[in-house]
């Protein structure tokens, strides 16, 4: 036994589990969804200097709104993430939303509870207003011209559509790795409008060796020459290559070392050295799948949009660098949850968001979730992870009475 | 919930010694029983630390503030000051870094708390004699799996305080949930101390 240990393991208890937890029999889907679009003609001006006239954000909704429209609960996407957060879109989708092993009737994201809104942010390929989208000034695809966007942005944009949809405070704004981000940034752009922000698997800041993968995905899409300047959608092309290398150095980062380990290990396809470039070793022949699969429905300006957004984060940056000055501005609670094997978004990233809330006098929780998923444990159900969400959603949820 | 009425014996001495609006950090602090409590009824602001996720699960159940975390890391997450008590129930005799951790105490907290199983209890004492290490209710581990490494009695704790200035405020020593005056290095299981710096 360790020390840390509690009272309560001075007698034998059995050791906790990493194994990936079943939910429970009754928790379910909730079932068919369909998106919704919202049109915002109120112009929105973003930290680059630029303003958008106007703009769409698509978003999914699931659960009811009660009468005192209290029990919403928005979801952040991170990365390649997008508003199709649970459920599916027919009976014969293959796919279920993103964070479907979390949201549904039952499971720790309560749609029997709350309702749950998920939202494609600003600048993404999934239906929002993105680089994609055709510019009504000009009636072409924005393409180079789409403004930079940042969290706050994102954050701005989302209290729009919370206005539209006539909530005036989340009990919960929920979010993983960039989206734990805008949970943050919600808790200090909007004090009064959040009740609790679930930061998980994030950073206040992205490091200089994060920013550094980054900009190598980045120049893996710069340099494409199929990329034309960002305006490939006018060219008729498609920089694929540059969009497939950087969704394959990202993924490494996703996981950890034995997590990869132990799926792949040096497993050849064929069994034997073939002493050529072809595809060889599992490993390689998963990372390019996974760069393919992504190459074919995702948008490199928008891959290149996001990864700045991370870079750029860093709420501290307006209080001189002091993280603790800008939290106390909050006045949320605070669930914050790293795990182990995240070398992506370390642990020690999120004890810096723990500290300074400390410090900052907020009411926080925080959990080191024993995983060997590594940055993708967000997304994965860790018995001790679903535990702790669903134990937290619980006291929010009886906050509301939901 | 029923708990958080009737503590534990050892818990509820710890608890009538922190006054009302305290701001308290429990070290190892299970699953927030003695925060609870705290909260409940003495509307303290509370922080529990704990190393086993489980805890944290249940501390946030109970309403808890809970932070996942290593004692023997020391206490980096808390700046100095922090709190009006720091407690460490049963904990240190398990430490390592003993020493260290009562500094870290008394650098985030005015006060610290800290209670151990006396080992110079008359029951362990016989034990001894009879040629065995000592097992009982506060101590319930063989000598190959116990997590306890330093044991001390009351004396021993009375000199590490001395040496690092630290001024005890108050003592108290249990056995079976009873306070005991008379002879308490001998007659005591349970220590209590209230410290501050000196």
């Amino acid at each position: 036994m360790r020390t840390g240990q509690s009272r309560k393991d001075q007698h034998p208890r059995p050791p906790p589990t990493c194994k990936e937890k079943r939910m429970p029999n009754n928790a379910s889907s909730v079932g068919i969804v369909s998106a919704q679009r919202a049109l915002f003609e109120t112009p929105l001006d973003l930290a680059c200097g630029v303003t958008l006239p106007q703009y769409e954000l698509v978003f999914e909704t699931y659960g009811q709104l009660n009468a005192e429209r209290s029990n919403a609960i928005l979801i952040c996407h991170a990365l390649s993430g997008h508003h199709h957060v649970a459920g599916r879109y027919s009976e014969d989708d293959k796919t279920t939303g993103w964070w479907d092993n979390m949201i549904g009737p039952g499971k720790p994201i309560d749609t029997d509870r709350f309702f749950v809104v998920g939202v494609n942010n600003l600048g993404g390929c999934h239906g929002s207003t993105g680089p994609s989208s055709i510019d009504p000034a000009s009636g072409q695809p924005w393409g180079s011209r789409f403004p930079v966007m940042t969290v706050p942005d994102w954050v701005t944009s989302q209290a729009r559509l919370a206005d539209r949809l006539g909530i005036s405070r989340w009990a919960a704004v929920i979010g993983g790795s960039l989206g734990g981000m805008q949970a943050l940034q919600w808790s200090i752009a909007y004090p009064e409008r959040i009740a609790h922000a679930l930061v998980i698997a994030s950073a206040p800041k992205l490091s200089a060796q994060n920013i550094a993968f980054n900009d190598v995905a980045r120049q893996a899409i710069l340099t494409d020459p199929d990329f034309c300047g960002g305006d490939y959608y006018a060219a008729g092309t498609v920089p694929r290559r540059g969009l497939r290398l950087a969704r394959m150095l990202g993924h490494i980062t996703y996981l950890s070392d034995d997590g990869m380990g132990e799926k792949f290990g040096r497993m050849l396809r064929s069994g034997e050295y073939k002493f050529g470039y072809d595809v060889e070793f599992e490993i390689e022949s998963y990372l390019r799948y996974q760069g393919d699969k992504f190459s074919d429905y995702f948008d490199a300006n928008t891959y290149l949009l996001m990864t700045k957004a991370l870079d750029y984060f860093d709420p501290a940056k307006d209080s001189d660098g002091d993280l603790v000055a800008a939290l106390k501005k909050a006045s949320a609670s605070f669930l914050v949850a790293s795990f182990t094997s995240d070398w992506r978004f370390s642990p020690e990233r999120s004890r810096e968001t723990v500290k300074a809330l400390i410090a900052a006098g907020k009411r926080v929780s925080y959990g080191e979730i024993e995983s060997v998923h590594g940055h993708d444990a967000f997304l994965m159900t860790d018995g001790p992870y679903v535990d702790l969400m669903r134990a937290y959603l619980n006291r929010v949820a009886e906050e509301v009475n939901a | 919930m029923s708990y958080l009425d009737s503590l534990r014996p050892d818990l509820q001495l710890i608890a009538d010694w922190i006054p009302a609006g305290s701001r308290v950090l429990d070290l190892g602090c299970g699953e927030g029983e003695l925060l609870a409590w705290l909260q409940q009824h003495k509307q303290a602001n509370c922080y529990g630390v704990d190393f086993d996720v489980n805890n944290v699960v249940g501390c946030v159940k109970a309403g808890v503030n809970a932070i996942q975390g290593d004692l023997e890391a020391g206490l980096a997450e808390f700046e100095d000051q922090r709190f009006d008590h720091v407690v460490l129930s049963q904990t240190i005799q398990a430490m390592r870094h003993t020493e260290e951790i009562l500094l870290e105490m008394l650098r985030v907290g005015r006060e610290a708390i800290v209670t151990f199983p006396n080992f110079g209890y008359w029951q362990n004492r016989w034990q001894i004699m009879l040629g065995r290490m000592p097992v009982s209710d506060d101590m319930p581990y063989q000598w190959y799996n116990t997590p306890n490494i330093h044991w001390c009695m009351l004396g021993d704790f009375d000199a590490l305080c001395a040496k690092n200035h630290i001024r005890v405020l108050e003592r108290v020593v249990m056995t079976g949930g009873r306070q005991v005056n008379f002879l308490p290095n001998l007659r005591g299981s349970l220590a209590f101390y209230r410290v501050t710096r000196g």
